[in-house]
């Protein structure tokens, strides 16, 4: 992509972690790598791990690509938990956690 | 991976939308089909405000604000500069909410439509002016609360029924008609890249539901989005060479499954449900005879 002489800065720099009052934690022996969470995340805040080392519920599903939460940017919504199939994604209050 | 959806983000994250917004997810979905060679056209809308305070930018291509009134206007300027310095493969999109559509925009949209423009308009519509505070607009359904609908004590919910843009542009004689969910990406993006093989306008209507406005849990974004295609108060339909195809439900399921997750229909009397039952009833019927002719 060509830039533009004017100011660059992507919103990437903007951290709206803040926003949130409890947050998606993946449990990977659950999770399938089904990638339903990084496709509905509105805010692009599940990223692809492509060498991931992560457990998982079988052994050929450990090489497989998996999502992982940018916890930079994930504004708390609840999607990911509320639409994941394997109830693999569980909402955590901020703060809660050990 | 396990899906067909491309990997490719052309949207970042960071961007100021609400918690579990559906506009942002349009906007992603709707890139992720066109590729970096795309140039956006945003009107004063939520999506105006979703990149924000200068100079963020939260698209990797180009977006261009217009005034309210003139998507349509600006998106078939921009077409007709791009094709005389022979950038003819780039796409070019207006992306504009509900009231710069159905209400301030649908005379320029109309307008771009009828000259023929080698353009894509999106629609997205969160049934209601967000950006601003919740006002009705055109598409705003019967029944819903907005700021400008209150209940209060005379009960002054909207009384008219929902203006839905699709049909007037499948009336106009649009070549690609399609309106889309954002619970159903994969069949959003195959829409957007049908729209892409064809060369004239192109009008892709998105429900994308909006938690504070429509007062719903923002994790329950995708179920409003899927229950509204599956109790068929929002059909999928598809409009292309001449051909219409609608996406049919296999199970009935009441319009109240709808209605009760979302706080603006809380206030709906039994007879009054029923009443939206029968104008979604009548509308199916409407499009099934529209399939078989």
């Amino acid at each position: 992509m060509v830039m533009t002489p004017t100011a660059y800065y992507p919103t990437t720099n903007i951290k709206t972690s803040s926003w949130r009052t409890s947050k998606p934690v993946i449990d990977y022996s659950k999770c399938t790598r089904c990638m339903i969470c990084w496709k509905f995340c509105p805010d692009v805040a599940i990223d692809i791990n492509e060498n991931p080392d992560y457990e998982a519920p079988a052994d050929r599903i450990k090489k497989m690509e998996a999502p992982f939460i940018d916890y930079d940017h994930c504004k708390g919504c609840g999607i990911c938990a509320n639409e994941c199939p394997f109830d693999a994604i569980e909402m955590v209050r901020e703060g809660e956690d050990k | 991976m396990p899906t067909s959806i491309p990997k490719q983000e052309l949207m970042m994250s960071g961007h100021a939308a609400c918690a579990g917004c559906g506009a942002v997810l349009a906007m992603r979905y709707v890139l992720k089909a066109l590729g970096e060679k795309t140039v956006v056209s945003v009107p004063a809308s939520c999506w105006a405000v979703i990149p924000g305070n200068y100079p963020a930018e939260v698209l990797k291509v180009p977006m261009v604000y217009t005034p309210f009134a003139a998507t349509g206007a600006s998106i078939s300027g921009i077409r007709e500069g791009l094709d005389i310095e022979g950038k003819e493969d780039y796409n070019v999109v207006g992306f504009a909410g509900d009231g710069g559509t159905a209400d301030i925009g649908l005379q320029a949209l109309s307008a771009a439509m009828e000259r023929g423009h080698n353009v894509f308009y999106i629609m997205y519509d969160n049934e209601a002016y967000m950006n601003t505070g919740i006002q009705r607009s055109g598409s705003t359904p019967f029944g819903a609360w907005t700021t400008t609908t209150p209940i209060g004590k005379d009960r002054t919910f909207k009384k008219e029924k929902k203006k839905v843009v699709a049909d007037i542009m499948m009336a106009q004689g649009v070549p690609y008609v399609a309106t889309a969910s954002v619970a159903f990406p994969e069949d959003l993006i195959r829409k957007v890249k049908n729209a892409k093989e064809i060369k004239g306008p192109k009008f892709i209507q998105i429900l994308s539901p909006c938690p504070p406005g429509w007062y719903h849990n923002s994790e329950d974004t995708i179920k409003v989005s899927r229950l509204a295609v599956e109790t068929r108060v929002f059909p999928l339909y598809e409009y292309m060479n001449g051909k219409f195809n609608l996406y049919k439900t296999n199970k009935f399921v009441p319009v109240e499954e709808y209605l009760k997750i979302q706080g603006r229909f809380a206030h709906l009397k039994e007879d009054e449900i029923k009443e939206i039952q029968n104008f979604v009833n009548e509308r199916w019927e409407i499009l099934l005879k529209k399939e078989g002719n």
